[in-house]
């Protein structure tokens, strides 16, 4: 989240897509009731099931399956159209203002720049204009309405330039952008998503009052809007909504992603994740020797002589600081800090990747720590196939799983699987201590409350114990490139047995001359003399002690919470730097009055020379009447937020993609109906695509999760499987009767992939909607159940159905929209 | 009647309830003569430990109570929000008001578990023996697919057929953990359920 849960509060209008907050995030939700009840504020729920959320919302718009980046696009025309924008945001804050290279095209569903062969855009060709050298830089972007500056552009290159700006521009983002949306009238909203032209107006409406400098909305999603080969898109659609509105930085407003585990946002800032480093910085891709080719090629670069592009121009420094942290005295200037050490992927390696190469018998072994593949898919059944063509499988969890059982599912022989199965009991939460950072990027740091029972173990200690013995071996045996599993500083008490107090101070960062640990990620530096295994939990764990084991809460908020804004900064730590709403020098004015003076961000203080209020994502010093100061984006290298942008794979501006299963062809260039970008995996692989039409498929289905059940672990939690105890797909009323099925029939779903015979729940909570004039029925199957739990028997997984193929960007898998069929058993 | 606090209640609950207390309370001081109730907190004497929440993403802040047992063990007594939470303000949702029921449960996995190419079960293995025979294949998966240069000569030092995959429910500290070991031992292909 930019934002964070308790700041929800402070919205005027809560725009939820892609999300359940009342039955996914319950407790979440009692800060969207609080706006409701408190402050007047309207709730719009977009999903297409009318779920608890709905029921509460002030209105419910369903909307088809993988469809909001059309809603969004409706809503962007809206704005723009009627001029409904935050004008001086738009013009000082984004990159409306920046011209776009003449070689920019978007013609019928294509953008420029796409290989045919690779079956892959090169994003670098979304580039800016170059203005003539020698212009002269401009007091603010636009705000005069003309302006010609110098400089660089996002490729890279020696002679760096910086973008022209110039609003009224043809080229210029802002135009673009008008031109691009024109197509997504109304209508054509209606066509696509199913919403009703005049529902659609109605949220129009609403949504436009946002703009005001006195009105703040926020944006909220889930995995409605992720698990899409659309998702990046579909989820920047409504980022850009949102700058045009002016609600990014603000209290009350931003882009809120209401994740799903304890500490995925945690492990996610921590980069188990194959293309980045601890603090998001990118991992290292062929090519690059040295830190210098490293940082030229990862890092953005000033597109304005205002931007400061703090990410970018500290890059180095956060990189070499974890090469200390990791190889100690062994990464020195003269051996480029040990980055040889770090691995450079080929290519993508991505979840749908470790199994595709499992299918291709490239991969021997994989640890499975806390996660079940058999269960969360996609295409549940070729997984299974994985697995078994695994060498061996080490499963690391504290219950059974599908994964350590896979060997012996339903309908499996084991003597046909060769794969060898390790499980290896894990602790739980609460027998170890160690933080757990929320959607808020809120770090709270928890006890160990028990001891761990039997022969279980940290999943930590399992790994470090393991390392230490494949350490010996090399030491003993020797093998292939021992160097960085020898020189890795582990130090510990007990390498084997880690601390993960002391983990914690590690992932501070140390001044290594002085060795006390940093306050800030700011005396950071890539000389080697400092160290941090996270640059943005620097100042976590600092000289003061523990921050993240603060609590000082609600019992006195006039002491905690002074600003009455909800910051409540000395309860526990949230990154970067304890702030509490990034982009927040955006919540102010250009000369540093909050837009809204009743709920302020930060301030400009005239009088201490200070900006006050939360910690401020800007330099806290910087007076805003000096016309010298940056841009509020600190991190990009524009130094505004982006509307245009060429950070995705698969185009610079949102545009309404089908999803790869889809019951129509795209009613806006039915000739480039899915996107382009998105990788074929399997056919990619050399096997068939396996992908069902509408013809053999007729009905659309997603994916979902009830309150009761987390994913697959709370099979084994007695109470809950009391609650929701049988598998059921739901099941809309007009189709049910056109079937004959009623709730309590045994049924069939089967796609292209693979079936479930489960019970039916007939609902109205699910209807049907008009799609390009075709009547669509959506049919809604919830995820939780497996062969293993409490209640187990033959129940085969959700995900079998789902289909082996991920967003052009990310690779998340498109389990929330695919093609169906139904029959009553 | 004036407005309760739970802490009102639980002070006045604490230890035996006299007349006096329930007409503080509010009762009408005839019903409280009729009745007199003896109440003890379960979590009397309990130690107040801090934790979160092991679900979703909201992360509620929670009180553990434990009291330690006969034998010394910590036992676990209770599990309810921190009232003093800016996140939750003391309230959980079915999931985390059951954490109870996933930290306590007989269905815990208790020893390390191999089981053979082909077997029909599970056989039961030492930690010694299971970390051992983990260590082996890790170096020998390591050591015959590591590419040290890859086809156009560039220094590459990755292991390509090892796989990690996991974490959303373990802390930062491990998390960091898990990341620093497994990009030593020349891992790229390091996922968790962030892409799932």
């Amino acid at each position: 989240m930019t934002n964070h849960w308790r700041d929800i509060r402070n919205a005027d209008l809560i725009l939820i897509n892609g999300g359940n907050p009342a039955e996914a995030h319950p407790v979440g939700f009692r800060w969207f009731m609080k706006a409701k009840v408190e402050r007047g504020a309207r709730m719009i729920h977009v999903d297409p099931r009318f779920t608890r959320t709905s029921a509460v919302s002030d209105l419910h718009l369903r909307i088809r399956t993988g469809t909001d980046a059309a809603f969004f696009g409706g809503l962007i025309n809206y704005v723009l159209e009627n001029r409904l924008y935050h004008d001086e945001y738009v013009r000082e804050y984004t990159n409306a203002a920046f011209v776009v290279d003449k070689s920019y095209s978007f013609d019928d569903g294509m953008f420029n720049g796409f290989d045919e062969e690779t079956r892959a855009y090169d994003p670098t060709v979304w580039k800016y204009e170059t203005a003539p050298a020698g212009g002269q830089a401009p007091g603010g972007l636009g705000g005069s309405g003309k302006s010609a500056t110098g400089l660089s552009t996002q490729s890279s290159g020696p002679n760096s330039t910086f973008a022209r700006t110039d609003i009224d521009h043809p080229r210029s983002v802002l135009n673009l952008m008008r031109r691009h949306y024109a197509r997504y009238t109304p209508e054509m909203v209606e066509r696509i998503t199913g919403i009703p032209r005049d529902q659609f107006l109605q949220v129009a409406e609403m949504v436009g009052e946002m703009g005001r400098p006195d009105k703040v909305m926020t944006q909220v999603y889930a995995v409605g809007l992720t698990h899409h080969t659309t998702g990046s898109q579909m989820i920047r659609a409504g980022a850009v909504l949102q700058l045009l509105l002016g609600n990014i930085g603000r209290p009350g407003g931003g882009m809120n992603a209401e994740r799903g585990h304890a500490n995925i946002q945690g492990n996610t800032d921590n980069a188990i994740s194959w293309e980045i480093l601890p603090g998001y910085l990118k991992v290292p891709a062929p090519g690059q020797r040295t830190v210098k080719d490293y940082v030229e090629e990862s890092a953005s670069k000033k597109a304005h002589p205002r931007a400061m592009n703090f990410f970018g121009e500290n890059y180095g420094k956060f990189l070499v600081s974890l090469l200390k942290t990791w190889y100690g005295d062994k990464a020195t200037k003269r051996n480029e800090y040990a980055f040889d050490h770090l691995p450079k992927p080929a290519g993508n390696a991505s979840w749908i990747s470790i199994f595709d190469q499992a299918l291709q018998g490239n991969m021997e072994g994989v640890f499975l720590s806390g996660m079940t593949a058999s269960s969360i898919g996609p295409d549940a059944n070729q997984v299974q196939e994985a697995l078994g063509k695994l060498k061996w499988l080490c499963v690391m969890d504290s219950l059974p799983t599908t994964s350590s059982e896979f060997w012996h599912a339903p309908g499996t022989d084991p003597s046909a699987v060769q794969t060898e199965v390790f499980v290896l009991p894990a602790t739980h939460w609460i027998e170890k201590d160690g933080s757990f950072t929320n959607s808020g990027r809120w770090s709270q740091w928890k006890d160990q409350v028990l001891q761990p029972e039997h022969e279980s173990r940290h999943d930590h200690w399992m790994l470090a114990d393991l390392f230490v013995r494949v350490r010996e071996l090399y030491r003993r045996e020797g093998g292939k490139f021992p160097d960085p599993v020898m020189d890795l500083t582990l130090d510990y008490r007990d390498p084997a047995k880690p601390q993960l107090d002391e983990i914690a101070r590690e992932v501070n960062g140390y001044d290594l001359k002085s060795g006390k640990r940093l306050e800030t990620f700011l005396d950071l530096l890539d000389d080697g003399s400092t160290s941090a295994g996270n640059w943005i939990y620097t100042g976590s764990y600092t000289e003061s002690g523990n921050q993240m084991k603060r609590r000082n809460g609600v019992q006195d908020p006039e002491k905690n919470d002074p600003t009455g804004m909800g910051f409540y900064s000395e309860w526990a730590w949230s990154w970067p730097a304890n702030r509490r709403v990034l982009y927040n020098r955006a919540s102010a004015d250009p000369r540093g009055r909050p837009w809204d003076p009743e709920r302020p961000g930060i301030r400009w203080d005239a009088g201490q020379k200070l900006w006050v209020g939360d910690v401020p994502d800007y330099l806290p010093d910087a007076d805003p009447g000096d016309p010298e100061s940056p841009l509020p984006f600190i991190m990009t290298g524009e130094g505004t937020g982006r509307l245009f942008s060429n950070g995705l794979s698969d185009g610079p501006l949102p545009e309404h993609y089908e999803p790869i299963e889809s019951p129509v062809e795209n009613p806006l260039h039915p000739e480039v109906s899915a996107s382009p970008a998105t990788f074929m995996y399997d056919e990619a692989a050399g096997r068939p695509n396996r992908f069902g039409t509408v013809d053999e498929y007729p009905y659309v289905a997603t994916s979902y999760r009830l309150t009761e059940h987390e994913h697959y672990v709370t099979q084994h939690v007695e109470r809950l499987v009391k609650l929701q105890p049988e598998a059921f797909v739901e099941i809309p009323e007009e189709l049910a009767r056109e079937k004959r099925i009623e709730t309590g029939d045994m049924v069939r779903v089967w796609s292209k992939r693979g079936k479930l015979e489960v019970r039916a729940l007939v609902t109205n909570r699910l209807g049907p909607l008009t799609i390009d004039g075709r009547k669509t029925f959506h049919i809604g199957i919830p995820i939780h159940w497996g062969y293993v739990g409490i209640k187990t028997g033959d129940h085969w997984l959700a995900n079998a159905l789902t289909p082996f193929v991920g967003d052009a960007t990310v690779r998340t898998p498109e389990f929330k929209a695919f093609l169906v069929n139904l029959e009553k058993l | 009647m004036s407005e309760l606090t739970r802490r009102d209640v639980l002070k006045v609950g604490a230890g035996g309830v006299a007349l006096g207390g329930l007409s503080a309370l509010g009762f009408d001081v005839a019903v409280a003569e009729a009745t007199t109730i003896k109440q003890e907190l379960r979590i009397e004497g309990a130690k107040v430990s801090r934790s979160v929440c092991p679900y979703c993403a909201v992360g509620c802040s929670i009180l553990a109570y434990t009291r330690k047992a006969r034998n010394g063990k910590a036992e676990l007594i209770q599990i309810e929000g921190d009232p003093d939470s800016p996140i939750n303000e003391g309230t959980l949702c079915p999931k985390g008001a059951s954490a109870m029921e996933l930290a306590i449960s007989k269905r815990r996995l208790q020893y390390p578990l191999y089981r053979a190419p082909g077997a029909r079960e599970f056989k039961r293995l030492s930690w010694s023996d299971a970390l051992d025979m983990l260590a082996e294949r890790v170096k020998a998966a390591r050591d015959r697919t590591f590419v040290a240069k890859d086809d156009e000569g560039n220094v590459v030092n990755r292991t390509e057929g090892l796989a990690f995959a996991g974490g959303a429910a373990f802390s930062n500290e491990e998390g960091y953990l898990a990341t620093k070991l497994m990009r030593a031992l020349g891992l790229v292909y390091l996922e968790q359920q962030a892409r799932v």
